[in-house]
């Protein structure tokens, strides 16, 4: 159904900062388009991207029809310790879709 | 505020509006916005890269990076960080929430643009002050505008 990339450093040291590169297959359909017989074409994006490092929110992000196509979502975090970080994407028509990348802190 | 800069180009978006015959946002209606996400605090400029390129051949997908200077520790760190437009059909683009786990207050992501325009991200502070920076984008292409191929 969908499918994510993500990219996190195999091993970091403790409290070194770094950075988790996310990306997720989606149309972001932003509900300004129309089809060739003039009817709008309705929304179909995803609203709210969630991660979590061993259970501990660590970044959200609300996105809106302006998100280009395929979301690509970056930003950094502290190693605090070895475990999974855990990405969820919910949006428009029920969409939700998750998936987790494990780390492991020296 | 309304400069005259801002005067001319709202009023240059009217005639363009007018040919591709869709509602842009305004200036104003981003003000509105950024009135929202704010909630009427004054919001000083500073602290807020906005990394876009100045050009841009393709508006579907614009590589953008909003980093702002703070130290992100627990008593001085970044809340939030907002971008909007003033010309997309939506003044909104993206707004992110973090804290000291963050380690830097940097983001990256792709946007879509719709027309040359300026791109404005603010900055919530865990002081409660807003700060804003801004980038200037020509676009050659544009998002949102064409007709689906459906």
């Amino acid at each position: 159904m969908s499918r994510a990339v993500i990219n996190v450093p195999k091993t970091v040291k403790r409290g070194e900062i770094f950075e988790v590169r996310t990306l997720v297959a989606h149309a972001m359909e932003t509900g300004f388009r129309r089809t060739q017989l003039g009817e709008v074409i309705p929304r179909d994006i995803i609203t709210r991207f969630v991660a979590t490092y061993n259970g501990v929110e660590v970044f959200r992000a609300d996105l809106h029809p302006a998100i280009a196509a395929n979301p690509l979502i970056a930003f950094t975090t502290v190693a605090t310790e070895s475990g999974t970080i855990a990405f969820q994407w919910t949006g428009d028509k029920g969409y939700s879709f998750t998936e987790s990348a494990t780390i492991t802190v020296v | 505020m309304t400069t005259r800069r801002n005067f001319l180009i709202a009023a240059g978006s009217v005639g363009l509006a007018g040919v591709a015959g869709e509602a842009d946002a305004t200036p104003e209606a981003m003000q509105q916005a950024l009135r929202k996400l704010t909630g009427n605090a004054k919001v000083s400029r500073g602290k807020v890269k906005l990394d876009i390129p100045p050009l841009i051949d393709n508006g579907n997908a614009v590589p953008m990076t909003v980093s702002v200077e703070s130290p992100m520790t627990q008593a001085d760190h970044v809340k939030a960080i907002h971008v909007v437009t003033e010309r997309n059909p939506q003044p909104n683009v993206v707004s992110v929430y973090l804290g000291p786990r963050a380690g830097r207050a940097r983001m990256t992501t792709r946007i879509r643009i719709a027309t040359s325009q300026t791109v404005t991200a603010i900055a919530e502070l865990s002081d409660g002050t807003f700060w804003s920076g801004t980038a200037d984008v020509v676009v050659t292409l544009s998002a949102c505008l064409e007709e689906g191929m459906i």
